[in-house]
């Protein structure tokens, strides 16, 4: 067993952390306050080449493991939860399924100008009447000779607005006896003629991100643009979430250090009766509570990256990282604000945004009841993963670094 | 053209000092490439890019100086060597000088050696003109821009930075230049760069291989200590107009004998 990040693993968390600590943190509360995002944020990302981290070079990606993915979603999430939802959908639910399922000429289409950051991507799988119950989906895809005829819509999607294209998964088979099986997923680009995109405002987190709603009237897809078999949607959705709640879980992980960094700052200058409030055990409670569940949430999602590199099935294992680190990280921006007293409170400091931020990670991706449903599947022996068509490829260094 | 970047591991700037048996005491904070040495490369991978060529980095000090000739590569430069040998333990900017003269003769056909304006450990500023004055190059210290360079003409014209504004001074190539912050952000490591980097196996040059004796230092630390703390205390004065503040504040000044 091995706990040291390598050098390679190193130099992308000191990289992502400068470019964050640098550029993202001293401006967010400005964005946080307008309920926008910086303009600059996607293509300064896609400059510097996280939004192709850990796609092969070939597919124009830096060629990057799976705990590198990890590691940057936890440098991003520490300076703002908005950039690593970028990570979510743009990698974790769209580039990742394109690389588990997309043909080649797919790959060469879709995933080489999304790794290089010449496209941004987003995933629209919930739809206004369908969350947690993904099988209950409204929205239709037809067959109509070489194409498919998609209408619905799907809510809740980060990037909606700032995307090129979409992964979205909808219904192609109303008669399917199980109606999971009548699911299909499909690219489709953000410009076609039929599609409508906005934002939605008043959430109570992630301000400064975009979140939105897909509107689809008769959008016209070729046939080549199906991504998998049809009726395979559903099995593709889910992978997309082995690989969405990864990056969530590690973000989640970041957004408790941030928590944990700025309790200790505080905790070691504010002074009450005389002395640091630091001093004071409970105080330190709340702190240790912190300490606790970052560590272990860090373990958690580096165990399922480490599992995503040796090509292993990490359902079970990512279900546990995102859920743990989420409620973690609510529980320890919650405890941050009471360490601060009355200033947490104000937007004067910055924990009150990571409260605000946190909560809505405990919900998406899997509510946390959702995933303690799965957990308990596990243990008692009720549900079991079956192998997939296409597996998530194991991570081959000299396959990803190699230019083609 | 070729130019030889010099870096140096530094404990990072957030670090504290103290004094611990006598000696300069870091505690546990991580060393870094001295800060003033990022705009160092930067610098010279700007010129390199801009004009063609090669970087080298070269670092003098103990095998954790290759960390800080891995961010070089990270950053860009094509080759690193550490300059390292057990003889020079507790060298001064004098005996730094000597070595890094000397790595940049055995490089051969340097056309310019770039240096960050000073050390953030050591804070002297002294090896950029110590090493020129060792070569006979011209020294072109606080270097805010350069405004031309002709490799095949051999000229280089810089503005120095100066307290009263900019300075235009013109020399001749070779030439050794250290650069202050306006010359422009350092970009970070690439990816590509960090893959490099990680798998770069940095070759060390001894005094041997320098092809000269160990320098004496002719500075010595007799004795370190750490200076007493001073007391301290701030007043916030208020007023409801600021030729009221100002009038307050000049009362204040008058009565603690300030001026």
């Amino acid at each position: 067993m091995d706990f040291q990040l390598n050098e390679e693993h190193l130099g992308v968390q000191k990289m992502v952390r400068d470019f964050a600590n640098k550029e993202v943190v001293p401006v967010i509360k400005e964005w946080d306050r307008k309920q926008e995002m910086a303009p600059f944020i996607l293509p300064r990302m896609a400059e510097l080449g996280i939004l192709g981290i850990n796609i092969p070079v070939r597919y124009g990606g830096q060629g990057f493991d799976y705990i590198s993915l990890g590691l940057v979603c936890e440098e991003l999430e520490a300076a703002d939860s908005t950039l690593r939802v970028i990570m979510s959908v743009h990698m974790g639910l769209n580039s990742m399924a394109l690389l588990q399922w997309g043909t080649e000429e797919q790959k060469q289409k879709f995933l080489v100008p999304q790794a290089k950051g010449e496209k941004y991507a987003c995933f629209g799988l919930t739809e206004p009447g369908a969350g947690s119950d993904v099988a209950g989906m409204q929205g239709t895809a037809k067959r109509d000779g070489d194409e498919y005829v998609l209408n619905g819509e799907k809510m809740w999607i980060s990037l909606a607005s700032k995307a090129h294209h979409a992964l979205v998964v909808l219904r192609t088979n109303a008669d399917a006896q199980d109606p999971h099986d009548g699911l299909s997923a499909f690219m489709m680009e953000l410009d076609r003629e039929g599609v409508k995109t906005g934002d939605i405002h008043g959430k109570m987190g992630v301000r400064a991100g975009s979140t939105g709603w897909i509107s689809m009237q008769d959008v016209r897809v070729p046939v080549e643009n199906r991504l998998g078999e049809e009726g395979e949607g559903f099995k593709i959705a889910m992978s997309c979430l082995d690989n969405g709640r990864y990056t969530v879980g590690a973000g989640a992980t970041g957004l408790i250090r941030a928590s944990l960094e700025a309790s200790l700052k505080y905790a070691n200058d504010r002074k009450a009766f005389g002395r640091e409030i630091g001093k004071f055990q409970l105080v330190q409670q709340k702190i240790a509570y912190m300490v606790q569940s970052y560590e272990a949430a860090r373990l958690l999602y580096l165990r399922a990256g480490w599992m995503k590199n040796q090509g292993q099935r990490n359902t079970r294992e990512t279900s546990l990282a995102k859920w743990f680190a989420t409620d973690a990280s609510f529980d320890a921006a919650s405890e941050a604000i009471q360490v601060h007293g009355a200033y947490g409170y104000s937007d004067e400091y910055d924990v009150e945004r990571y409260l605000r931020n946190s909560k809505g990670a405990v919900i998406y991706e899997g509510t946390s009841e959702v995933h303690q449903l799965m957990q308990a599947g596990y243990a008692l022996g009720y549900r079991e993963d079956s192998p997939l068509r296409c597996e998530m490829p194991a991570y081959d260094p000299e396959f990803w670094q190699a230019e083609a | 053209m070729k130019i030889a970047v010099f870096v140096k591991q530094v404990p990072d700037s957030a670090a504290t000092l103290s004094v611990k048996g006598g000696q300069p005491d870091w505690g546990d904070a991580p060393l870094v490439i001295n800060p003033w040495d990022e705009y160092a490369v930067e610098a010279a991978l700007l010129l390199a890019e801009a004009n063609g060529g090669e970087v080298t980095a070269f670092s003098f000090g103990s095998e954790s100086a290759a960390d800080a000739l891995k961010h070089a590569l990270a950053m860009g430069v094509s080759d690193a060597v550490l300059l390292s040998d057990p003889a020079l333990s507790g060298a001064d900017a004098g005996v730094a000088a000597r070595v890094m003269a000397a790595a940049i003769a055995k490089l051969s056909e340097v056309d310019l050696a770039v240096f960050g304006k000073q050390a953030i450990d050591s804070d002297t500023g002294l090896a950029p003109s110590m090493t020129a004055r060792l070569l006979g190059w011209p020294s072109l210290t606080l270097v805010a821009a350069v405004d031309a360079l002709d490799a095949s003409a051999k000229t280089i014209k810089v503005q120095r930075s100066m307290e009263e504004g900019r300075q235009v001074v013109q020399g001749k190539l070779p030439a050794v230049i250290s650069v202050v912050k306006d010359y422009g952000e350092p970009r970070y490591p690439s990816f590509m760069g960090i893959r490099k980097a990680s798998k770069a196996e940095i070759p060390t040059w001894s005094m041997a291989d320098l092809g000269i004796e160990a320098p004496t230092s002719r500075v010595t630390w007799p004795e370190i200590m750490a200076p007493p703390m001073r007391e301290v205390s701030n007043e916030i004065i208020e007023g409801s107009s600021p030729e009221e503040i100002a009038g307050k504040l000049a009362d204040k000044i008058i009565a603690e004998g300030v001026l």
